[in-house]
């Protein structure tokens, strides 16, 4: 029986991101379905009935959401090429580690470097930094965190670089200066047909932004 | 394999340290607990978990390996030969995943929005917010345990631990509050559930005492309430 895959995603969420990268890797075909959320379809509703948030993989009919969930089940289920995750238990906890690391701070942190003012602004901006920084400490003299090809963690981070624009645009900020061996490590990536193919422009993401908050009403 | 080879750094009231305690319980691991002093970090701590400093950490072969859950799935991976606590199934394992994620992320908040609110009306939006996270949940119990005692099925599994390592916080939070979170009309399997799980062999000896733990929360919620009322920068 043919496997019948299905994403409900949105196309600039980071989260969604993640999950094509992996198929991508993986090989798999899969139906892509670009979600309005501000008019979410039935679909979603009812495969994600607790947070009615993208992105959700649908196999065969069952659903699994939050993206690193999803990610450990692609990688579990189509385990025969491109492995996300090592097989050491020991590395495989440190990248689950660094994989917590991201979603707990990045995120966040990224969010609020562009949509804070002042003193609060100044801080997410400093602590932005300093945890891209320890991201580079931890990727050390590796060409991606998963070694000598995209792993777990490269899969978890690299989507955030598609909002370097917002971030430093709308932030009026720059992190390239601060940080330069993450965004080598960024552009390593997107040599990667599965990523380049994944991420959308940094320009198109911003006037994405830029459009939304029009329409919000924030300046 | 010796017991300085397996050490947890923790402390007892703590329900992620719990956790992890179970897990060991259940591959019967050895290990050695290094118990944390409130108010003070140790420097192994410090040095074991530099990015979070906070517990636990499991030391094997004294190699770091931090945050509860993932503490659990490394067990669960090394002890191989021991009782599973994943199940094999990458959807079941996959639904196991997603309720522990939705148990640290919006239950054990709200549960702790009920310690910190400031007046009666918080406290009752934060009961009732609970209240639902306890019907999704028991929701998720009849579905996934398939009519036996626990989510893992016979066994106790990774959401019994996940969800169970806050049971004597949520035992405190009913004695406190004068409430029955878990109760035989809303939650009948969860308050079924609760007793075995307390009662198995791998959680008794590891739960905290509910009167002693009691005692702390009232230090704790106090220190919570403060920062919580502490003027925003």
């Amino acid at each position: 029986m043919a496997d019948q895959v299905v994403l409900l995603d949105f196309w600039p969420s980071p989260f969604g991101m993640r999950v094509r990268i992996a198929l991508a890797e993986k090989g798999v075909k899969y139906e892509y379905k670009n979600e309005d959320l501000w008019n979410k379809s039935p679909l979603l509703l009812q495969s994600n009935p607790v947070h009615k948030k993208i992105p959700v993989l649908i196999h065969n009919e069952k659903s699994v959401s939050e993206s690193v969930i999803v990610l450990q089940y692609i990688d579990e289920v189509w385990n025969d090429k491109a492995p996300l995750l090592p097989s050491d238990p020991y590395l495989k906890s440190q990248a689950k580690f660094w994989a917590d690391f991201v979603d707990k701070k990045i995120y966040d942190l990224g969010k609020k470097t562009w949509t804070t003012k002042g003193e609060e602004q100044e801080a997410a901006q400093k602590e932005f930094i300093e945890c891209i920084k320890l991201l580079e400490v931890e990727l050390g003299d590796k060409p991606f965190f998963g070694g000598e090809t995209i792993g777990f963690v490269d899969v978890t981070l690299v989507p955030f670089y598609s909002w370097f624009t917002v971030y430093e645009k709308l932030g009026n900020f720059s992190i390239e200066p601060e940080c330069p061996k993450f965004i080598a490590w960024a552009k390593r990536c997107l040599e990667r047909e599965s990523v380049s193919k994944s991420l959308p422009d940094q320009d198109k993401v911003c006037d994405f932004v830029v459009e939304m908050r029009k329409k919000l009403g924030m300046e | 394999m010796a017991k300085s080879d397996v050490k947890l750094i923790g402390a007892w009231p703590s329900p992620f340290v719990l956790r992890a305690r179970i897990a060991l319980n259940v591959k019967s691991v050895e290990y050695e607990f290094l118990q944390e002093t409130l108010g003070s970090k140790s420097e192994l701590l410090l040095k074991s978990n530099p990015v979070h400093k906070k517990i636990p950490v499991l030391l094997h072969h004294d190699k770091p390996i931090c945050e509860s859950l993932i503490i659990v799935e490394y067990i669960d991976e090394v002890w191989a030969s021991g009782p599973s606590i994943l199940p094999s199934d990458p959807y079941e394992r996959a639904i196991a995943r997603f309720w522990a994620s939705y148990v640290d992320e919006k239950w054990f908040p709200a549960m702790k929005s009920i310690a910190v609110a400031q007046d009666d009306e918080a406290r009752k939006a934060a009961v009732v917010q609970v209240a639902e996270g306890l019907a999704l949940l028991e929701e998720a119990f009849q579905k996934i345990s398939k009519g036996k005692s626990f989510f893992g099925g016979d066994h106790i599994g990774y959401l019994d631990i996940a969800f169970g390592g806050f049971l004597g916080w949520l035992r405190v939070t009913e004695g406190t509050g004068g409430i029955k979170l878990l109760n035989e009309t809303k939650t009948p399997g969860l308050l079924k559930w609760a007793d075995d799980f307390a009662a198995h062999p791998a959680v008794k000896d590891v739960l905290p005492d509910i009167g002693k733990l009691a005692e702390f929360s009232k230090v704790i919620v106090a220190k919570m309430r403060a920062a919580a009322a502490a003027p925003a920068k």
